[in-house]
């Protein structure tokens, strides 16, 4: 009876493992699904590195919020689906669960059932299932900051803003160079409803996975004569693309990348070729921003740093991760305000993520003026209105270009209602009113 | 000869060949439903089960068969996509109705793919099987039809009942997986020790002599490619429907069909018990070395170090178990079992 051995050997295990972490009164914990190996693993410990350091930030700094200590754990998932959902089950019997913040796309659809039935928010920042935005279907999913149809949107305005405003779009041509995996895929209808919009002139080529080989797309890229191109890109796909480009001569400088082709990891291998290449991101990188100065001084001053190469502080992952470490958290304060300043179950949590409105005032408070924008969230809208900003890469690091733009919200929300509605139908879903999102289940 | 054989299976019953399997019946239907943890049910039971039954059609195609197959993901694919389409599409479908549906597509695909397989053998087939893997992964990914339009690809696990009954609660799922798997575990055991399951090792052991004793061997092959892909496909019902409750292409990806074939090979060729005892080792094993070394080790070092280390244990384990036993851990196991035997008696 080996297996059955094992069986018990793994519940003795986990009950071990779940006596050490219980935690006591007053404690705010995270679950991390958090990936440091496999072929993600640059943007994983960028991500988790920068969240982990802001929670201990917030712990070494204000002794928890209001008192209120941060707590975590981690479980590696190597950006694999079943082991995120091992890593949600083993995690998930932990009291006070504030929220999940997977950062796999993967993951989080495994979960949104899950979650679901748990009642505890899942924060997917600038990633995710698009239709998620509208919280009249997706009571506990947050796509905060940025969903890939409001990407698509930004970046159309910001090669308008450089050719001079929306309506000197037409006649133009852009290329859209995207990976060929769901996630790729996911925003050809958008491009395509601009392009009807504004009249420029599209055509959207796919690379198969992984993409290390471009060379007949950049041939036909070569022969079509855009005017921009849109890398769509992931992991070894953006690198390659690059030196691709310089191979047959299209300018790096008009080439946009998008939110996951942003990072210095897709740039550096591309060495020179990278020069001049432009990216969108919601949240700035550089370590001039006062809470990364913060978190320098207090955090790894005492040692606490979770980032084992200091020169990635500031990079566009650990940067990502501090703000969401700064949403995770200012959503917990918002609720505590309603709430009161103890642990709070995670429909609590979900009603200050509901609530979490940070105007650029505040966001200056937090010591991020700059590193990001602004978000308000409401019950319908869980994205939040995140401005979007652009980076150049100078060979050494990036700058930013361009103000904050804004995407096209209005344009996109009724694309976003008709597929929430059609998962909501095919679910059997209740489609959720503004009361019955003031409706919270505290224990 | 034949009266003899008869006789012999007339012979006093074997209580003890019958006292496992009603352990296990117990078990999977008493105690576990009503003592097991969620976490036990979700992250160990519902993977082991669905893979356990993906290697039982794998080995009755390499183990039985001889036909060496990479494949097995994208007939799982194949499995919960057609699945997840017949119960969008046609309305009021019972749920056992659609996984038998589910398997012959799957089955239908596994034959078609399998055609190479009369003029191909060993590593060639193998790689002609690869082909399967690429363009169903190619075909579902590119024809959005097939995921219901979804812009992201990834489709979500429908609501699933039997009778009027909700299975969606863990307990639901881990009953309708272990039925399933039992059902055609079952079904498989009878096949193999059947005329049909005695020509597909006269087709591995020997090819030529298996046509020339007048076995079928082209049907015989194509039949177990028909019959391992329903499994595999229904397999891939379960990975999809109970365990992930998701469904997307790249989940069912190269590595799965290695897994599952790493599987057999471990567990043991031509035996259903090693598909069982591979799963086990290849589901259970790094969660617990991974819930072990967490425990010991967590405050020293990183979840990365330690999830690299257990790759270096598990690998290890992997090629001492292999030294110890070429013939897998059912053998291993079988040996164990003879050893205490006769000690104790």
């Amino acid at each position: 009876m080996t297996f059955f051995s094992h069986l018990r050997k793994a519940a003795i295990a986990t009950a071990f493992v779940l006596g050490a972490t219980a935690v006591h009164a007053d404690e705010q914990y995270f679950p991390l699904q958090s990936y440091r190996v496999g072929p993600y693993a640059a943007g994983g410990t960028g991500f988790f590195g920068g969240f982990i350091d802001y929670l201990n930030l917030i712990n070494i700094r204000d002794g928890g919020v209001n008192g209120v200590k941060l707590t975590w754990s981690e479980g590696e998932t190597q950006y694999e689906v079943e082991k995120g959902v091992e890593v949600y089950e083993r995690l998930k019997s932990n009291p006070g669960i504030a929220a999940w913040n997977p950062l796999s796309v993967g993951i989080a659809y495994a979960m949104i059932d899950r979650i679901t039935d748990d009642k505890v928010p899942l924060i997917t920042i600038n990633h995710g299932r698009t239709d998620t935005t509208d919280g009249r279907v997706f009571p506990y999913v947050f796509p905060l900051l940025l969903n890939p149809y409001s990407e698509t949107s930004g970046i159309v305005n910001y090669i308008a803003s450089k050719e001079g405003g929306l309506d000197k779009l037409k006649g133009k041509k852009i290329v859209v160079l995207y990976h060929g995996s769901p996630y790729g895929k996911e925003t050809i209808p958008i491009y395509e409803l601009l392009s009807q919009k504004y009249g420029f002139e599209l055509s959207q080529i796919e690379v198969p996975h992984p993409g290390n080989e471009q060379q007949a797309q950049w041939l036909t890229i070569r022969r079509e004569h855009p005017d921009y191109v849109v890398l769509r890109g992931w992991g070894v796909m953006n690198p390659v693309a690059l030196k691709t480009a310089q191979k047959t001569g299209f300018p790096a400088d008009h080439i946009v990348g998008n939110v996951w082709s942003n990072s210095e990891e897709d740039v550096i291998p591309a060495g020179d070729a990278a020069k001049g290449y432009t990216a969108i991101t919601t949240q700035a990188s550089g370590e001039q921003y006062p809470v990364v100065q913060e978190i320098v001084k207090t955090v790894y001053g005492a040692g606490k740093g979770n980032l084992e190469d200091k020169s990635r502080i500031g990079s566009v992952y650990h940067n990502l991760g501090i703000v969401n470490g700064i949403l995770n958290v200012e959503a917990v304060r918002i609720a505590q305000v309603k709430f009161g300043n103890r642990t709070l179950t995670g429909d609590e949590v979900r009603w200050g993520v509901e609530h979490l409105k940070l105007d650029p005032a505040r966001v200056e408070a937090l010591g991020a003026k700059d590193l990001f924008h602004s978000i308000n969230v409401s019950w319908d809208n869980h994205e939040g209105d995140g401005y979007v900003t652009f980076q150049q890469w100078d060979g050494k690091k990036w700058n930013v270009v361009s103000d904050w733009i804004a995407p096209d919200w209005k344009l996109l929300r009724p694309i976003i209602e008709k597929s929430s509605e059609a998962y909501a139908k095919e679910k059997g879903l209740k489609i959720r009113t503004a009361e019955d999102a003031e409706a919270v289940v505290s224990n | 000869m034949a009266v003899q054989a008869l006789d012999a299976s007339r012979a006093p019953i074997d209580w003890q060949k019958f006292a496992l399997p009603a352990v296990l019946i117990v078990v999977a239907y008493g105690l576990i439903p009503a003592y097991a943890s969620s976490y036990l049910v979700e992250a160990i039971l519902l993977p082991f089960l669905a893979l356990s039954l993906a290697a039982v059609g794998l080995n009755l195609l390499t183990g039985y068969c001889g036909q060496l197959s990479l494949g097995s993901s994208a007939f799982m694919a194949v499995g919960a996509f057609a699945a997840y389409n017949f119960n969008l599409r046609v309305e009021g479908l019972p749920l056992a109705v659609t996984m038998i549906l589910a398997g012959i597509s799957a089955a239908g695909i596994g034959v078609v793919f399998g055609l190479p397989s009369l003029r191909l053998r060993g590593f060639y087939l193998a790689v002609s099987t690869l082909a399967a893997q690429f363009f169903v992964q190619w075909a579902l990914t590119k024809f959005g039809w097939f995921s219901n339009d979804n812009p992201s690809g990834v489709i979500s696990a429908p609501r699933m009942a039997v009778a009027g009954f909700s299975l969606d609660g863990a307990t639901g799922r881990y009953l309708l997986s272990v039925t399933a798997v039992i059902a055609l575990t079952a079904l498989v055991w009878r096949l193999v020790n059947s005329a049909t399951g005695r020509n597909f090792i006269a087709v591995r052991d020997n090819e030529t002599a298996a046509r020339v004793i007048g076995v079928p061997v082209l049907r015989t092959k194509l039949l177990a490619f028909a019959i391992s892909s329903f499994i595999i496909g229904v397999a891939g019902v379960l990975w999809a429907f109970t365990y992930l409750r998701t469904v997307e292409p790249a989940g069912f990806n190269l590595d799965r069909s290695f897994q599952i074939l790493f599987i057999i090979i471990i567990g043991g060729l031509a035996s259903i018990r090693g598909a069982f005892l591979g799963a086990a080792f290849i589901v259970v094993f790094p969660l617990f070395l991974s819930r072990f070394g967490a425990f010991v080790f967590g405050g020293l070092f990183d979840s990365g170090v330690l999830d690299m280390s257990q790759r270096i244990v598990l690998g290890a384990l992997i090629i001492i178990f292999l030294i110890a036993e070429p013939n897998g851990l059912s053998a291993l196991f079988d040996r164990l079992k003879r050893r205490i035997g006769s000690r104790s008696s």
